[in-house]
């Protein structure tokens, strides 16, 4: 059992999706809502045991069907792919909570959507090889599809429409680049093709780089890059409130890639290849930060407004790939675990107060006041103050790991003013937000519709996560900090 | 061979970015498509063009790679799902935005001279007519 236990991230959404599908569960709300939830719960469960296992004894490798490297397909869990996995599975727990309640009425097949999506999430983290990186993003993508029209409506589909061209091409990109990749480097194995990376044919080195490029490209698509991003506030803005929270992770999915393959293989040891996307990735990274925060600044509703603050974080987050230290890795990944969940708890709040708002839905204008105002507002406060990275709650640790990280680097005037200037936009749009929503109100809201349980839970679930990031911040800043060297330094080894 | 072969691949991929930057979802569509035939076959060389060679190893001295064949099934079956998909997407967008076109928002309809002539003048004969009704009133 224990040597198989890389590859139940993956097994246990396959299979919850599929019996999902299937008769006795088909069909009725209730029994998949159950199931959906336990399922949800054995994933977690397995993610932590997993993520247990990799940090008391190194990485493991597990051989899909015992056939080895290079003729098999390895998956490779490390603290950092683990750490992803603990965090997409329990996500999509509170997901699975909150769409319980009545999101799954509008529309079919919520739950084994949910789970296909984590099975793409979990398997480009724990996936060791880079062709099937492609597999599983295609599988998260068009789980995705489905899920963001989930609902149907003129908006959702033409946000649709466009996210899916847009992924279509950037597909067709990753596939051109690895085409470039085998014919270079011989090998798809992503150890393999880090070792290969310094020894690459006097031939095929610029190749090799316009493969390498193209694949900041697609990375820069999947997480939402300058560029690249205008599809991003639009298809978040539009999906309903527990896919918008479960996409929060996606964007990280290419953040994680970008480390994986530039951070990586591209990385300091790869000869001519090496630190190929750097002149690239910091003005790219720069220009989406101050690109978000102008998009913060104008944003018309609640849910378009923490949209753009995903592009901002996404921002940070480049910054640190582009300075690709350990410190600035470590950092980064406090701050990613933070912003998915914070981001993920105010898109869920953005449903609840849509749901009890009526017509004027989360606008920043004046209307009728929401049913539950005391709870909505005060969740809303703190969920802010995460956002904003204010302390005491986990945003600020995460904030100030990365402006320590850049203390030390020549670039620190591209890191700081950019990052606290994003903070004060946060900081200002959220209050307008807050003040408009909860207090600029007229009339009584009859309405007699309150938050389902099952959806306070999933909130309050995110919620409490937040303070007990900064009471464990020792345990995690030093996981990270082990997760971020051993990323540098090895490997995902296969070979 | 190999320059027929990059031929064949560049016109796809010049045809299918073309397409993809129409207005309408269907070029864009067709585009798509192109631009996939042109990957699979990117793909297919990338493991170096090998003529009258099986895909096995070991059973002669010449035989070809075998590993992008399997990368370009897997690419062609994941092809046929997106399109199939993002084919019905657009029927669904025609139905529910009401155009084809790829914001959804529909061009105005551009007029020639003469129908812009005609249409001003039947405003022009109508605006008269209602001033006459209401003259005679």
């Amino acid at each position: 059992m224990l040597q198989h236990l890389p590859v139940l991230p993956l097994l246990i959404p396959l299979l919850a999706g599929t019996l999902l599908l299937m008769p006795p569960l088909a069909n009725t709300l209730p029994r998949q809502r159950w199931a959906g939830t336990l399922f949800a719960l054995l994933q977690l469960a397995a993610a932590v045991a997993l993520l247990l296992q990799v940090h008391q004894h190194g990485s493991l490798m597990y051989a899909m069907g015992e056939w080895r490297p290079p003729f098999g397909i390895v998956l490779v869990a490390d603290r950092l792919s683990t750490m992803m996995c603990v965090l997409t599975a329990f996500l999509l727990l509170c997901v699975q909570l909150y769409s319980s309640a009545n999101e799954d009425q509008k529309g079919k097949f919520l739950h084994p959507l949910l789970m296909f999506q984590a099975l793409g999430i979990q398997g480009a983290f724990l996936t060791g090889d880079i062709f099937n990186l492609f597999v599983f993003f295609e599988v998260l993508l068009i789980a995705s599809y489905a899920l963001l029209i989930h609902g149907g409506g003129a908006q959702k589909t033409l946000a649709n429409v466009h996210y899916v061209i847009l992924n279509l091409a950037g597909s067709a990109l990753f596939l051109f680049a690895l085409g470039i990749m085998y014919g270079t480097f011989g090998t798809l194995n992503m150890a393999d093709m880090q070792q290969r990376a310094a020894q690459i044919d006097a031939n095929d080195v610029q190749l090799a780089k316009a493969g390498a490029m193209l694949l900041l490209v697609v990375f820069g698509l999947k997480s939402a890059m300058m560029p690249l991003h205008f599809w991003l506030p639009r298809a978040y803005a539009a999906a309903p409130a527990p896919v918008a929270a479960l996409f929060a992770i996606m964007t990280k999915v290419g953040i994680y890639s970008l480390w994986r393959v530039h951070g990586t293989i591209f990385g300091d040891s790869a000869g001519e290849l090496a630190n190929i996307a750097q002149p690239w990735l910091w003005p790219l990274a720069w220009l989406t930060l101050v690109l978000g925060i102008i998009a913060t600044l104008a944003s018309k509703t609640l849910r378009e407004l923490v949209a753009n603050l995903v592009i901002v974080s996404i921002g940070s987050l480049l910054l640190m790939v582009a300075l690709n230290t350990r410190e600035a890795t470590a950092g980064a990944l406090y701050y990613l675990v933070h912003s998915t969940l914070a981001t993920a708890l105010m898109f869920l709040l953005a449903g609840l107060v849509v749901q009890q708002r009526g017509k004027a839905e989360d606008r920043f204008v004046q209307s009728r006041p929401v049913a539950q105002p005391a709870l909505l507002g005060g969740l809303f406060f703190l969920g802010a103050l995460a956002l904003i990275g204010m302390p005491p709650i986990s945003g600020f640790i995460g904030k100030a790991l990365m402006l320590k990280a850049a203390l030390t680097s020549h670039q620190i005037l591209w890191i700081w003013p950019p990052i606290l200037v994003g903070s004060l936009a946060a900081l200002i749009m959220l209050s307008r937000a807050g003040g408009t929503l909860f207090w600029r109100t007229r009339g009584e809201n009859t309405d007699p519709a309150r938050a389902h349980p099952a959806q306070l839970v999933a909130v309050v679930l995110l919620m409490l996560s937040l303070p007990l990031m900064v009471v464990l911040a020792g345990t995690i800043t030093e996981f990270t900090q082990l997760a971020a060297e051993e990323m540098r330094m090895e490997v995902k080894s296969g070979a | 061979m190999e320059f027929t072969f990059s031929l064949g691949v560049g016109v796809l991929t010049t045809a299918g970015i073309y397409l993809m930057l129409r207005a309408q979802t269907f070029p864009v569509i067709l585009g798509l498509t192109l631009l996939s035939y042109a990957v699979n076959l990117f793909l297919f060389a990338s493991g170096r063009l090998t003529v009258n060679g099986a895909a096995i190893v070991g059973q002669s001295q010449h035989y070809a790679d075998p590993l992008p064949q399997a990368l370009v099934l897997t690419a062609i079956v994941i092809g046929f799902a997106m399109t199939a998909f993002v084919l019905i997407l657009s029927l669904r967008a025609r139905a529910d935005l009401g155009n084809d076109q790829v914001d959804g928002r529909e061009l105005p309809p551009e007029r020639s001279a003469m129908e812009e002539a005609l249409a001003g003048k039947i405003e022009k004969n109508s605006a008269a007519q209602k001033k006459n009704k209401r003259n005679r009133n």
